[in-house]
């Protein structure tokens, strides 16, 4: 029989407080300048003095994961050069060290996002992770009565593990349609809700369009037929700071590395009741409070959630990555990617024969676009001899692509360490490539 | 001629140019010139999957040897299933099945060799090998 390994939550406390004040005097420094200063931002990225295809790198593929700052990668060095261990389970002093601070970057996560408890913060591997894990929990809680919604903006990551549950269950899946700027149509969504609704399933922010759908009215107007609601916040995190409890979400998931953490990290947030209701995922390790060969009992949360050991290294500098991002400050963030989403939309449409997929009013710095007549796949290729970094094809998203009628688009999304100079490189790339594709 | 003379001949030609975006220009080109694929065999059958692009081939037992023709949505992917056929098509099964395909790396389209890249040119050799080899069987 086993016990888990539980440590003192005061300590944690202490550890997470530590941390804090370290962090604050970095930030007090950032907060005195008024706007965001990016050449000194960009110091921090070194990746962002490599030369790519014999030209300066321009990254622009920030959707699909950020760049990491030294300050995260050095807190990984850190941690493999003077902390590695087990957690949750030794009592020699490494491994409480490293437990301390996995549990600190987990109450570092509960404050970002403002969840209740620090319990109700679930390390996983990614969004992806996260949203199985739920699709998996409600395959119990379902039948085939039951109706599901999801957006028609939704990537395949929260498309797919839907309709196996509807397999497994036989619950209806139903989709909230989208108009041609790429905006959810919630008069639409409206009508889909019904007694037999038991979940939503929408992304706060659009990885192929940007759009930022309206989800204070989704959860709202969900939670009044009684269903509960996910918000797959993949896009969202790295661009604002959600407040948990204020959306009164039920459920929120992550990825570290789309805001400057180490990928195969990320994090659930789910209310407390809902994951006390929820089985567990996976079976093994760190999950259990009693095991036999006739019963074993589930530890409780967090623990319950996170069988084996997991990315303990990526658990903690996920924690240092959201204070390198809060020392910038998410309101300078979002002012500053608003400013290159303008310049870069406005530079962009002088091509004549370029076409932007997704317009909504409210949207993020990201821009998926089109020539006439030239397949994304080329444009993408000639950018990258280029030295100019953007995401081509279907983003994941085919539906979306069906609903334009085209094979993909060419995505460029910005970062709050890019530059209008950049944004200059890329509008020229794309008239070069116009030029020699057509 | 033989495939390696084919080849050589390609390597010579994109040796003239200076740096890749000719070469580029050259390879978008020869994609002008590929032989088509007849509309009526651009089936999902004939499209070659792990490519970002679409690629239809179509492999036809001449005599004894294959003539290839193809198509692609995405002109650089054209140009390269172009340089492709021209080194494959008009050639014994069993030359086909042994040609080696390093010249793309000395015409400096080295990038596109990579197994991970979304291109798809490993599977275009993949491909149009498997061909030769369904036609060898029945020689
Ligand atoms: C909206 C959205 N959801 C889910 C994912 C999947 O994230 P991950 O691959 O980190 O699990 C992504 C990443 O591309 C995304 O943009």
């Amino acid at each position: 029989m086993f016990k888990l390994f539980t440590c003192s939550s005061n300590r944690v406390k202490a550890v997470a407080r530590a941390l804090s004040y370290k962090t604050n005097s970095i930030s007090g420094v950032l907060q005195l300048q008024v706007m965001l200063n990016v050449n000194n931002i960009r110091k921090d990225f070194p990746i962002l003095n490599r030369k790519v295809n014999g030209k300066p790198l321009v990254y622009l593929d920030n959707a699909a994961t950020s760049q990491t700052p030294k300050q995260v990668i050095d807190a990984i060095v850190d941690y493999y050069s003077n902390y590695n261990a087990n957690i949750h389970r030794g009592v020699h002093t490494l491994s409480q060290e490293a437990t301390d601070l996995y549990e600190a970057s987990r109450i570092k996560i509960q404050k970002h996002f403002n969840a209740k408890h620090a319990h109700e913060i679930i390390f996983t591997s990614g969004t992806t992770h996260g949203i199985n894990l739920v699709a998996n929990g409600f395959a119990s809680l379902l039948n085939k009565n039951d109706e599901i919604i999801v957006s028609a903006l939704e990537h395949h990551s929260n498309i797919v593990p839907w309709q196996m549950l509807c397999e497994r269950t036989g619950a209806t899946l139903k989709v909230i349609p989208m108009n041609l700027e790429g905006e959810l149509l919630m008069d639409v969504y409206d009508t889909l809700l019904t007694a037999h609704t038991k979940l939503v399933f929408v992304n706060h922010i659009s990885n192929a369009l940007g759009t930022i759908n309206p989800i204070e009215y989704i959860i709202e107007k969900a939670h009044n037929v009684g269903a509960a609601v996910l918000i797959d916040g993949a896009q969202s995190c790295p661009h604002i700071k959600p407040n948990v409890q204020e959306l009164d979400v039920d459920f929120y998931v992550t990825s570290a590395h789309k805001m400057c953490g180490p990928t195969g990290v990320g994090m659930l947030y789910g209310k407390e009741a809902w994951l006390n209701k929820l089985p567990p995922y996976q079976g093994g390790g760190e999950m259990i409070d009693q095991v036999s060969f006739k019963k074993t009992t589930y530890a409780a949360l967090p623990h319950k959630f996170e069988a084996g050991t997991p990315d303990i290294a990526g658990g903690i500098v996920f924690g240092t990555a959201i204070d390198y991002m809060n020392s910038i400050g998410f309101e300078h963030i979002a002012a500053y990617e608003n400013e290159l989403l303008g310049y870069a939309t406005k530079a962009l449409q002088t091509i004549e024969g370029l076409k932007i997929y997704g317009t909504a009013s409210n949207k993020t710095s990201v821009i998926s676009f089109n020539l006439e007549g030239i397949h994304p796949y080329d444009v993408g290729t000639i950018l990258d001899k280029l030295g100019i970094a953007v995401r081509t094809g279907h983003h994941c998203t085919q539906p979306i692509m069906d609903f334009y009628k085209i094979p993909g688009t060419v995505r460029a999304s910005f970062a709050f360490y890019n530059t209008k100079e950049e944004i200059d490189i890329l509008v020229s790339g794309v008239k070069k490539a116009k030029m020699m594709l057509s | 001629m033989s495939i390696t003379d084919i080849q050589n001949e390609i390597i010579e030609e994109f040796s003239m140019f200076e740096d890749w975006e000719e070469r580029y220009q050259y390879m978008i080109d020869l994609g002008k010139d590929l032989p088509m694929i007849k509309e009526a065999y651009k089936t999902d059958s004939n499209i070659i999957k792990g490519c970002q692009s679409k690629v239809w081939v179509h492999a036809e037992l001449k005599d004894d040897k294959i003539e290839f023709t193809a198509d692609s949505d995405a002109i650089i992917t054209k140009g390269i299933i172009a340089i492709l056929i021209r080194s494959f098509s008009n050639q014994h099964p069993k030359d086909i099945i042994d040609a080696n395909t390093d010249f793309i790396d000395q015409i400096g389209l080295k990038e596109h060799l990579s197994p991970t890249r979304a291109n798809g040119l490993v599977s275009m050799i993949k491909q149009l090998k498997l061909y030769a080899i369904a036609y060898q069987t029945q020689l």
